[in-house]
């Protein structure tokens, strides 16, 4: 394909930004509704507890209250639980123990943030005034937090289906051909690994308005989604709140996710119950306080992870033991993030001939976990890519040299743990990167950094992961509830412009400009007569979403194909037009042609033909121009690259600074280089956010301490340094546009590429995330301890 | 948050007779810590006595040997002044550091003093450069007005209107901000009046800002930062979180005060 002005490959500036930046977007919270209510939720402040009993009587009777619901008329209304539609099983071969999550409290609460009463008032002030006039008498339970004293016989219990709170104990790979691995090794080395609890933090809170239509019995939900077919599936589905055929979700602009608005969550099923129950609108907007106890967190394993390799240095197995924290309720898909979304990257970029890992879910008494950026691959990639610098800095062997023994040359290429890696080329990535970062002068910059009194570190990161999920098939195979593939409808106009409806959707993520550059490229057409439509079950008959950086692969293969049926349709007409065979019509540039000839129509006067009708036998040939596709995807894709992060450090306070940051990532094709770019830098923030700032903290007894901003530390622009980046390209088989995604590359390659910079600085591997001042201070000092008394 | 009836006294006569009359009342300054409280519904009032249309309580200048800061003086207007900049750089310099543009355009000296944040730049600075609080009541030696943590020796109805800065020789500020609110996790001001070097903390006592015992007895040496090389702070009495241990704290305030010293001018 050509690269043109607006076309693939072209740097075109965002088309969704003008309304954003200038405060014409329109988010859930912009809409108002004739008659609305304010839902406000009083919320648990014990981290477990059971609920003897709520008074509710004080609360009814305030002014401008409608109604104060609690589990109680939830369970009369039979509205059914949320729900975790990934089914994983336990080695043993038994299901999960997936704890009852009611979207009001039964009886119990389970974490600081659970909802256990809501208000619903005219005013958000007086529903506020009225839930503090609610009367809960809570019997205080003893709490968990920390995923390794969970399972703890001592421990508090969180579900009664769920002994020793465990969720399942599951594992992949081949146990006795990695135990053999290891008789047979040189050299083993082995990591203890914290991967830190991170809070999403989406710029916009969550939000949602329940609508009922008592006409018509249908109801509409506007809902931060990222993914407003499954929140309409599950919610009619299982949840039993309105049948699927009058129930209209509406996602409109969404101001990120992360992953945390994949899920459905108990404030937007209660919004739309009581709408129901009261024909009224009732509205929600998330507080930030309400953000950081409610929005699904991510990551949170306690692993042991041991690498074994022969006398040359090349790997003969890995063993991982990991314990996930899934928090006090199983999320949506929250089984999934630490098992085949985790385990099956554990062989990186190398050829390692044997991978045993076990993972035990949790319950604790903490805030469901389930994917944020990367979900399973960022602590993948933390786990191999830590082994393999601790590795040769034990082994003194240079950490690039160390990775490019063991990279994987020759695809496609089958892991041990399920994945089938179809291409890449790991020796270009690294070679771009370790030039870009000037490795070579590292040494030179040590030096000179050490006589100002500054310790100087590089680390690496050479990184894969799995996008374009997925293959419905094979996912379904592993235990997914749902199928993965996407879908997509052109709708040609008269006048020749085109609407795209997508199942994909964006809320960041710049779909409204490169899927309508797809388009451009296709038919020839100005990217201002293409509008891209989603987020709308009315509108779109069915998506899957955006989440896993499966949009460009996935939902942009879904365009391609019902691209290629609109252009043989109008190819016939064409032919018809021009007299003609179709097959002798060319379609190139916006223009039909006869081959060898000088005999075209433009591409607005077919699709004006096929509408007008005259022309061509509609008997054969039905009027209209539109067409749509269902795209399952064949394989994941594997994006991959290398990441080199130097850091400088101030042994005074422990502060790291980051001197250079380098990322040359193999995204396949570029379809915008600009927002591919944009996507890199967003993800590298988020995770140097998670290796040098960010972390959710819960003291021992079950209290969240990081509850807002003051504690919670998000990446400033001043924590970030300007990123040298570069690409290489091999082009990935499984779709046509040769794509792989790059949504959430930088937050999977960037946490551990810091933590090998800031471990060589220091000298010392004892060093977790988030490697804050104070962190780094006390691993100075504990090296310094060490140095002495060994002398 | 919750009603409350708002007043906008437009002399300190005025603001002094409201708040006399009306029950359960609170002064607005910036409120850049009381607005946030209210919303958060942490903190409620019947009565908000707003100052901002008393005028001339922002006036900053120079008499004798002393800087005289009015209390509504932004902390914008404080970085920026030349007068301040003259006089005492370090503080121009301190107010410059706090917050964020957002904040330094609304926040006050006034506001900020009378809260005593224990993690707040100015208690450090007027601790350090022995500064006169001046009320509606009487004048109040910097030594005996801040009293623990949000605790000021400011009586029921007593309106701060102007701090009085004598004007040192030297004087420096240096702070290791916590990484997420970006407050003081410790800040040291340091100041040389020519016969004798005081040095305050802020951010890291557990009763808020304090002078540092050690930290003055080792600048006896000399308001150089030699003198405060190596010296040893206890980490008694130091708060302790999740961002700083307390023995972390005590280090950082023998970092900063030598950081402020040799950023004195």
């Amino acid at each position: 394909m050509t690269s043109t002005v607006t076309g693939i490959g072209a740097a075109v500036r965002r088309k969704e930004d003008q309304r954003f930046i200038t405060g014409q977007g329109h988010y859930t919270d912009d809409i108002r509704r004739e008659g609305q209510l304010h839902a406000y939720f009083l919320r648990s402040p014990h981290p477990h507890a059971t609920i003897k009993k709520i008074d509710t009587a004080k609360a009814e009777k305030m002014p401008g209250v409608a109604a104060v619901l609690t589990g109680v008329e939830l369970a009369a209304d039979k509205i059914g639980n949320l729900i975790c539609g990934w089914a994983i099983s336990s080695k043993d071969g038994s299901p999960m123990n997936m704890g009852p999550h009611p979207a009001l409290a039964q009886g119990k609460v389970r974490h600081v943030g659970d909802q256990v009463a809501v208000v619903i008032a005219e005013t958000l002030n007086q529903a506020k005034d009225a839930a503090a006039a609610i009367d809960v008498d809570y019997a205080v339970l003893t709490a968990v937090a920390d995923p390794a004293k969970a399972r703890d016989p001592k421990a508090a219990q969180i579900h009664d289906n769920a002994p020793k709170n465990t969720i399942y104990e599951w594992s992949l790979g081949d146990q006795a051909a990695t135990d053999a691995a290891f008789k047979n090794a040189k050299h083993v080395t082995r990591l203890k690994i914290i991967n830190n609890r991170m809070i999403p933090n989406a710029i916009e809170p969550r939000a949602a308005i329940g609508d009922y239509d008592a006409g018509t019995d249908s109801s509409t939900l506007w809902v931060t989604s990222q993914n407003p077919h499954v929140h309409r599936l599950v919610m009619a589905a299982f949840m039993g709140l309105a049948p699927e055929n009058k129930f209209r979700v509406i996602a409109p602009d969404v101001g990120g996710g992360f992953g945390s608005k994949i899920f459905i969550y108990a404030e937007e099923s209660v919004c739309l119950w009581a709408a129901k129950r009261l024909k009224r609108p009732v509205r929600w907007t998330g507080e930030r306080s309400e953000s950081f106890q409610t929005d699904a967190h991510g990551r949170d394993h306690v692993t042991s992870a041991e690498l074994a390799l022969d006398a040359g240095g090349k790997i003969l197995g890995l063993r991982v033991k990991t314990i996930a924290n899934l928090g006090a309720y199983m999320s949506t898909f929250s089984s999934s993030v630490p098992t085949y979304l985790y385990a099956t990257l554990l062989s990186g970029q190398y050829d390692i001939p044997a991978i045993y890992c076990e993972v035990d879910a949790v319950y604790t008494n903490t805030v469901p976990v389930d994917a944020y950026r990367g979900a399973g691959r960022p602590e993948a990639c933390y786990v191999i890519e830590r082994l393999m610098e601790v590795a040769a800095r034990e082994l003194h062997v240079d950490p690039a040299e160390l990775r490019r023994k063991n990279f994987i040359r020759k695809f496609p290429h089958q892991t041990p743990v399920i994945m089938a890696y179809d291409i890449g080329d790991h020796d270009a990535t690294l070679k771009k990167a370790l030039e870009i970062a000037d490795v070579k002068g590292f040494g030179q910059r040590k030096q000179e950094a050490s006589r100002r009194g500054k310790l100087l570190g590089l680390g690496y990161s050479t990184y894969i992961e799995a996008c374009g999920i997925a293959p419905s098939a094979a996912v379904g195979s592993l235990g997914a509830g749902v199928g993965l593939w996407e879908s997509a409808e052109v709708r040609v106009n008269p006048t020749g412009s085109v609407e795209i409806l997508t199942g994909s959707h964006s809320h960041g993520q710049g779909h409204e400009t490169t899927f309508a550059q797809l388009v451009c490229e296709r038919l020839g057409i100005p990217i201002e007569q293409v509008t891209i439509v989603h987020g709308d079950t009315d509108k779109v008959q069915f998506g899957m979403g955006t989440y896993g950086s499966r949009s460009g692969p996935v939902g942009m293969t879904a365009i391609v194909k019902a691209l290629d049926k609109i252009e043989a349709k109008a190819k016939k007409i064409a032919g018809h037009l021009l007299e003609a065979s179709p097959g002798d019509i060319e379609f190139k540039n916006g223009k039909f042609t006869v081959a060898g000839t000088d005999k075209s129509l433009a591409f607005g006067e077919v699709a004006l033909a096929a509408y007008v009708g005259h022309k061509f036998p509609t008997n054969e040939i039905e009027p209209g121009l539109k067409e749509g596709s269902f795209y399952d995807p064949t394989n994941f894709t594997f994006p991959s690259g290398c990441h080199i992060c130097e850091v400088e450090i101030d042994p005074e306070t422990g502060h790291t600074k980051i001197a250079r940051w380098t990322a040359v990532d193999d995204f396949g094709v570029l379809i915008n280089p600009m927002i591919v770019e944009g996507q890199v830098h967003g993800g590298i923030a988020q995770g140097i956010g998670q290796a040098l700032l960010e972390n959710c903290v819960y003291d021992d007894d079950a209290q969240l301490v990081t509850g807002s901003y003051m504690d919670y530390t998000m990446p400033r622009a001043d924590d970030l340094p300007s990123f040298n980046v570069g690409t290489t390209v091999t082009k990935c088989p499984s779709n046509p546009l040769g794509i792989k995604g790059c949504g959430e590359a930088g937050a999977i390659a960037a946490p551990v590429a810091l933590i090998n910079a800031v471990t060589d600085a220091v000298g010392s591997e004892d060093i977790t995330m988030p490697a804050t001042a104070q962190t780094v201070w006390q691993a100075i000092q504990k090296t310094h301890r060490q140095r002495k008394a060994a002398e | 948050m919750h009603s409350f009836t708002y007043h906008r006294p437009v002399n300190v006569k005025a603001a002094q007779a409201l708040l006399a009359k009306a029950k359960d009342a609170s002064l607005l300054a910036g409120g850049q810590t009381l607005i946030p409280s209210l919303k958060l519904r942490l903190t409620d009032f019947d009565n908000i006595v707003d100052l901002k249309a008393i005028k001339g309580l922002d006036k900053i200048e120079v008499k004798g040997k002393n800087l005289l800061i009015g209390a509504l003086a932004t902390h914008g207007a404080v970085a920026t002044s030349a007068v301040v900049k003259r006089a005492i750089p370090a503080l121009a310099k301190l107010a410059g550091m706090i917050g964020d543009p957002a904040v330094r355009n609304v926040g006050t000296i006034g506001g900020s003093v009378a809260n005593n944040d224990p993690a707040a730049d100015y208690p450090g600075a007027l601790l350090a450069l022995n500064a006169t609080v001046i009320t509606s009541k009487r004048k109040i030696p910097a030594d005996k007005f801040f009293k623990g943590l949000f605790e000021t020796a400011l009586g029921k109805g007593e309106i701060i209107l102007q701090v009085s800065f004598p004007i040192p020789k030297k004087a420096g500020y240096a702070k290791f901000r916590n990484p997420a609110s970006r407050f003081a996790l410790v800040g040291v001001f340091v100041a040389d009046d020519g016969k004798t070097a005081r040095a305050a903390v802020t951010g890291a006592g557990e009763q808020g800002v304090f002078r540092s015992k050690e930290l003055e007895a080792a600048l006896k040496k000399g308001f150089k930062p030699e003198s405060v090389a190596g010296v040893k702070v206890s980490a008694n009495g130091l708060n302790s979180d999740i961002h700083a241990a307390a023995d972390y704290r005590a280090h950082l305030i023998g970092v900063m005060a030598k950081r402020a010293i040799e950023a004195a001018a």
